[in-house]
C-alpha cells in the first residue's frame, strides 16, 4: 500500500550494514550484498560504519545517539541509494535522524540521508522489481515483519511479497502476526518478564501456524524469537530474510 | 491570584510560545448524497443492529399501529405529553383503549417514584434521524420532558420517514444548532445497554430495555 | 471453576515490575485481557471498514490541535458561554482543589448522597475518597464502576472498567455485598444492578459526571454512553456537577461529529453509542426535570505544565477512547492495575508522569517495545511511541528537563556504559577490532546474560563480523575479475 515514489534501479548503492548484523549475523550482510549485485548493482559498503545509535536514541540518550550518527552521516557522500537489512535501524535513520539533527549545522545533511534510506526487502520489491526462481525443497515458513518494518516504515507487504516469489515455499499464516515479537531493544532488558510473555506467544503463534521454518526482516527480532526456540529446544530455526533468499536462490 | 487567572496565565504565556491554529477539512463527515430510500435503509439496518425495533406506518395509519403496539406488549400506563401534534393525536387514539395515560408535564420530584416504577412505556416525538449512525434526535421540552425517553422500560418513538438525515454533522449544520442549544439534546441509538460483564451484551441496564420507532410515511410504503 | 476471591489491592506506579510479575502468573487475568482485546481489535477494524479512517483521523487530530492553539481563550469563551446558560463554572489548579470544590457544592446543599457517571478525572483526583471523608457517600452507577467501587478495585481500563474481571467473578462480587444469586446469567446480574441503582438515582441530592467534549462555541457539555447511568446523573438529582479537565474544550459545535465518530469506534469498535447527551444548562423555567443547578469544574492537575512545550502538547489531544490500550501488547499481558495509575497502558505512560513526576513513574515510558501499535490506531494521531523516547530522554535528564522528576534516572553507571559505546561507535578501527575480538572469544560468550537467558538462550557473536566478510567477498571478486 505504499504510496512513496521509487526511483529508478540505480548503478551503485551504498550498504549500511548494522551493528547487530556486523556482529551476530553477518552472513545475513553478505547475502544481502550478493542480492543486490546479482541485480547488476555495484554495492558500496562504506568500511568506516559502525551502529546507527538507536539503542541509545530509544533509551533517552540522545546525545550520545546523535555523536554515533553523526559519524554515519559522513559515510554516504555520493547521492546514491543506502540499503538497509533492517527495518528498525532503517527507520531510526529513516524517521529519527531529521529529528536528532533538527536545528543542527548537521539537519540538511541528516535529511538528505534520510530520504535515501531504503530497508532491503524493500528496495528489492519497489526499485529493483527482482524476479527470484526457487531451487530449494518445499518448505513451510512463516514470516516475521519488525515493528519498525510494518509501522514505522510502513513495509508489511515486501518480506511476504518476496518470499511468495520461491514457489516450492508455503508462507504460512500466524495468529496476530502484526503483533510485536517483544524485542524492543534495551525493553527485552529491563522488563524481561514481559518482553518474555511476549516472544512465548510469538514462538507459540508461529509453531501453530505449521510452520517449520522462519524469516524475518530484522535482528533483533531473529535473536529474540530465534534465542526462544532453541531455549525450549524447539526445532523450528530462523534467519534473516536475506540469507534465506539467497540461500534458495543462488 | 485566583485559580482561574493562574491557569490562563500559564496557558497564555506558554514557554514555546504561541501555536497556530490549522483550518478544518469537514469533507469526511458530509456529503453522503444518499437518496431517500438508501437513507431509509440505512437508518433502518443500523439502529435494528443494536437492537432497536422499527414499524413502518404512514401518517394516516400510525395510532392504528400504535394501539397494536401497545396491545402486543401489554403496556398498560403510557406517558406522553399533550400539546406536541404526536402525543395529541395518540391520546385520541387512545381514548377508551384500556390503555391509562400518565400526564408527564408535572415536575419530577412530584412523581419520581411514580415515574420509576409504575410507568410502562413513554411516547416521544423526534426531530429527526441519522441515516449513518441509525440514531434519532431529540431536543426535549416542558411538553415531553427529559425521563420520558429514559426511565420507563419501554421508550417509543415517532419519527418521520422524511426527516432522516445523512450525518449527524449534517444535522447540526442544516438545523443550526450552534446558534441555540436546548436545555439537553440527545441522539438515541437503540436501547440503553451494557457490555460490562465480559463483553456480553445485556439491554435495559439503567435506560429502557426496548426501543421502537414508528417510521410515519407519507404514502402506504410499497 | 474455581474462582478467585479477589483481596483489595491498592496498586502504585513504584511496584510495577512486581505487579507485572504478579499479573503474568495469573493465568486467568491474562485470559481475561487477551480475550477482551481481541474482541476489540476485531470490532475496531470492522468498523471501521466503510470509512475513510485515514482522513477522519487527519481531521480529529486538525480538531484537537485547533482547540488547542486556541486554548485560554476557548476557555474562557467556554465559561462566558456556560454562565450565560446557567451553568457555573468553577476552576482548579489541582485534583485537592476540584475535590475541596465538589465537596463544597455538596456541603451547600446538605447533600449526603452523591451519585457518579463515569469519570476518569474524577478517579484522577481520588474524589470518591475524598468525599466519604467529609461523610458524602458517591456511588459508582455505571455498571463496570459499580461492580469495581464493589470490589473495592480502580478500574483496570478507561473505557471498560470490570474488563479484567469475567463472569464468575463478577457473580461472586455481587452475591457477596449485594445478596444476588450465584449465576452465570449476565441478565440476571444486570437487572439487579438496575433495580440497587434506582434507588440510588431517586435518592441522590448530587449527580457527578465526566465530559467527553465540552463546546465553547454553545457552552454545551457532550456525553457519550450506553447505560443510560449518564443521562440519569445529569437528569435525576438537583444538583449535576461535571468536572473536567481544561483540554476537553472544542471550538464549534461542528467540531463534535468527527470527534464523536471517532471515539466510539475506536473505543469499543461501536458505529455509535446508545446516548449522545448535550447538556447547555440547568432546568429552565416550565421544565419539568434536569438539575435546577449546574456547575462545570475546569481541572488543570499538571495540565498547563504539559501545554508549555510543543512536543508534548500531543499528548493533550487525547480523547481518552482507549484504543492504545486495546492495541497494546504490554497492556494486553499485565491488564491495567499492574501500571498503578489512574490511565494504564499507552496514553498512561505518556500522561501520568506529568501528574505524579518521573520519580514515581520511572518503570512506566520503558515498560514499551515501542512497537507503536498505539499510535498506528490513536483516533487523533498522538505519535506515543515519540513521547515515550521523549520521557526517556527526561528521565535520563539530557531532555529539557521541564517534566516533573527529569533527570531522575540518571545514572552514572549507565551513562559511562553508553559514553563508552559512543567512543568505540565513533572509532572505526577500534569497533572493527572490538568485533575481531569479540569474534574470537567468542567461546567464552557467558551462557547467562542476566534477564536475557533466563528465557532465551544467548547469542554468540561470529567468528567473522560483516566487515570481514566484505571484505574477503571484496576481494574474491577482484581475483575472479582478474582471471
Ligand atoms: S492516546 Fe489516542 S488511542 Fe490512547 S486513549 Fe488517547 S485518543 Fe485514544
Amino acid at each position: 500500500m505504499s504510496v512513496k515514489l521509487y526511483p529508478p534501479k540505480p548503478e551503485k548503492v551504498y550498504f549500511f550494514g548494522t551493528c547487530l548484523i556486523d556482529m551476530f549475523y553477518p552472513q545475513a550482510g553478505l547475502d544481502g550484498i550478493r542480492l543486490l549485485e546479482r541485480e547488476g548493482i555495484e554495492v558500496v559498503f562504506p568500511d568506516d560504519q559502525t551502529c546507527c545509535g538507536q539503542a541509545a536514541y530509544t533509551s533517552g540518550y540522545h546525545d550520545e545517539a546523535r555523536a554515533v550518527a553523526a559519524a554515519q552521516l559522513d559515510l554516504f557522500p555520493d547521492s546514491w541509494p543506502i540499503i538497509v537489512p533492517s527495518g528498525s535501524c532503517g527507520g531510526m535513520m529513516r524517521t529519527h535522524y531529521p529529528q536528532l539533527f533538527a536545528g543542527t549545522p548537521r539537519e540538511a545533511q541528516a535529511r538528505d540521508i534520510a530520504e535515501r534510506i531504503y530497508e532491503l526487502t524493500e528496495f528489492l520489491v519497489h526499485v529493483c522489481h527482482v524476479k527470484f526462481a526457487d531451487k530449494g525443497e518445499p518448505q513451510k515458513v512463516a514470516m516475521h515483519t519488525s515493528c519498525s518494518a510494518r509501522r514505522e516504515m510502513g513495509l508489511a507487504e515486501t518480506g511476504p511479497a518476496l518470499l511468495a516469489q520461491l514457489g516450492q515455499v508455503e508462507l504460512v499464516e500466524q495468529v496476530r502476526a502484526a503483533e510485536c515479537c517483544g524485542f524492543g531493544g534495551t525493553f527485552a532488558v529491563r522488563h524481561p518478564e514481559i518482553s518474555a510473555a511476549m516472544v512465548e506467544d510469538k514462538t507459540q503463534a508461529i509453531e501453530a501456524a505449521g510452520a517449520e521454518h522462519f524469516v524475518t526482516s530484522d535482528c533483533g527480532c531473529l535473536m529474540n524469537i530465534a534465542g526462544r526456540f532453541e531455549h525450549q529446544k524447539k526445532a523450528v530455526r530462523g534467519e534473516h530474510i536475506a540469507s534465506y533468499l539467497w540461500r534458495r536462490t543462488s | 491570584m485566583s485559580a482561574r487567572e493562574i491557569i490562563l496565565k500559564r496557558l497564555r504565556e506558554r514557554s514555546d510560545g504561541p501555536l497556530q491554529a490549522p483550518q478544518s477539512d469537514f469533507t469526511v463527515v458530509t456529503g453522503r448524497g444518499w437518496s431517500p430510500q438508501e437513507r431509509l435503509e440505512r437508518f433502518e439496518r443500523l439502529i435494528t443492529s443494536v437492537h432497536g425495533e422499527v414499524i413502518h406506518t404512514t401518517h394516516a395509519e400510525w395510532t392504528k399501529r400504535l394501539i397494536e403496539l401497545l396491545a402486543a406488549k401489554s403496556i398498560r400506563r403510557l406517558a406522553l405529553g399533550h400539546e406536541h401534534p404526536v402525543p395529541v393525536a395518540a391520546r385520541t387514539a387512545l381514548r377508551n383503549q384500556g390503555v391509562e395515560l400518565v400526564d408527564v408535564d408535572r415536575d419530577i420530584e412530584d412523581w419520581k417514584r411514580e415515574q420509576f416504577e409504575t410507568v410502562d412505556a413513554g411516547l416521544t416525538s423526534t426531530g429527526g434521524a441519522i441515516a449513518e449512525t441509525g440514531s434519532l434526535w431529540l431536543w426535549p421540552s416542558p411538553d415531553e420532558p427529559r425521563l420520558i425517553s429514559l426511565v420507563p422500560p419501554v421508550h417509543i418513538a415517532v419519527l418521520d420517514a422524511d426527516a432522516i438525515e445523512d450525518t449527524f454533522f449534517d444535522v447540526i449544520e442544516t438545523h443550526g444548532w450552534a446558534g441555540g442549544m436546548p436545555t439537553n439534546a440527545l441522539l438515541i441509538s437503540g436501547p440503553s445497554k451494557t457490555a460490562d460483564i465480559e463483553q456480553t451484551l445485556a439491554y435495559g441496564v439503567h435506560g429502557p430495555r426496548e426501543l421502537v420507532v414508528l417510521i410515519r410515511h407519507q404514502r402506504e410504503a410499497t | 471453576m474455581s474462582v478467585q476471591h479477589f483481596i483489595p489491592q491498592t496498586y502504585t506506579p513504584q511496584a510495577f515490575h512486581r505487579q507485572a510479575h504478579e499479573a503474568l502468573d495469573d493465568p486467568q487475568i491474562r485470559a481475561n485481557f487477551r480475550r477482551a482485546m481481541d474482541g476489540l481489535i476485531t470490532k475496531r477494524r470492522d468498523v471501521f471498514s466503510d470509512w475513510d479512517l485515514e482522513a477522519l483521523r487527519e481531521l480529529g487530530a486538525n480538531i484537537r490541535l485547533r482547540a488547542l492553539a486556541k486554548l485560554p481563550d476557548l476557555l474562557e469563551q467556554l465559561e462566558a458561554n456556560c454562565q450565560a446558560n446557567g451553568i457555573r463554572v468553577h476552576w482548579a489548579e489541582n485534583g485537592e482543589a476540584a475535590c475541596r470544590i465538589i465537596r463544597e457544592l455538596c456541603e451547600a446543599r446538605g447533600a449526603k448522597s452523591v451519585i457518579k457517571g463515569k469519570s476518569m478525572v474524577s478517579e484522577e483526583m481520588h474524589l470518591n475518597a475524598h468525599l466519604e471523608e467529609a461523610g458524602i457517600e458517591a456511588l459508582e452507577s455505571d455498571l463496570g464502576e459499580y461492580l469495581v467501587q464493589l470490589n473495592e478495585q480502580t478500574p483496570s481500563h478507561i473505557i471498560m472498567p470490570a474488563i479484567h474481571l469475567n463472569t464468575d467473578e463478577i457473580s461472586e462480587i455481587l452475591h457477596d455485598k449485594t445478596g444476588t444469586e450465584r449465576t452465570r446469567d449476565v441478565d440476571y446480574m444486570t437487572a439487579a444492578a438496575r433495580a440497587q441503582l434506582r434507588e440510588r438515582f431517586m435518592a441522590a441530592d448530587v449527580g457527578i459526571s465526566g465530559v467527553n467534549f465540552a463546546v465553547a462555541e454553545t457552552g454545551t457539555l457532550c456525553l457519550v454512553e450506553n447505560e443510560g447511568n449518564g443521562r440519569m446523573t445529569t437528569t435525576v438529582p438537583p444538583v449535576h456537577i461535571a468536572v473536567t479537565g481544561i483540554e476537553k474544550v472544542v471550538e464549534h459545535l461542528r467540531d463534535v461529529p468527527p470527534l464523536y465518530a471517532l471515539l466510539t469506534r475506536s473505543a469499543t469498535g461501536q458505529h455509535v453509542t446508545t446516548y449522545f447527551n448535550m447538556i447547555s444548562s440547568p432546568r429552565k423555567p416550565g421544565e419539568h426535570d434536569g438539575p435546577e443547578e449546574v456547575h462545570l469544574v475546569l481541572v488543570d492537575n499538571g495540565r498547563s505544565g504539559i501545554y508549555q512545550d510543543n512536543e508534548l502538547l500531543d499528548t493533550l489531544r487525547c480523547i481518552r477512547c482507549g484504543a492504545c490500550m486495546n492495541h497494546c501488547p504490554v497492556y494486553t499481558r499485565v491488564g491495567g492495575h499492574t501500571y498503578g495509575t489512574t490511565y494504564p497502558g499507552p496514553i498512561g505512560k505518556i500522561l501520568m508522569p506529568h501528574m505524579l513526576g518521573l520519580e514515581a513513574t520511572k518503570d512506566l515510558p520503558t515498560a514499551s517495545s515501542l512497537c507503536g501499535a498505539c499510535g498506528e490506531v490513536c483516533p487523533v494521531k498522538i505519535p506515543i511511541p515519540d513521547l515515550l523516547v521523549r520521557l526517556r530522554k527526561e528521565s535520563v535528564g539530557e531532555g529539557r528537563g521541564n517534566v516533573p522528576g527529569a533527570g531522575v534516572k540518571r545514572s552514572r553507571k549507565e551513562l559511562l556504559a553508553w559514553k563508552g559505546w559512543q567512543w568505540l561507535a565513533t572509532h572505526p578501527a577500534a569497533w572493527r577490532g572490538s568485533t575481531v575480538i569479540a569474534g574470537k572469544l567468542r567461546a567464552l560468550t557467558p551462557a547467562k546474560l542476566g534477564p536475557w537467558t533466563e528465557y532465551r538462550t544467548a547469542p554468540k557473536p561470529a567468528k567473522v563480523s560483516l566487515h570481514a566478510l566484505v571484505k574477503a567477498h571484496r576481494e574474491e571478486l577482484a581475483g575472479e575479475g582478474r582471471s
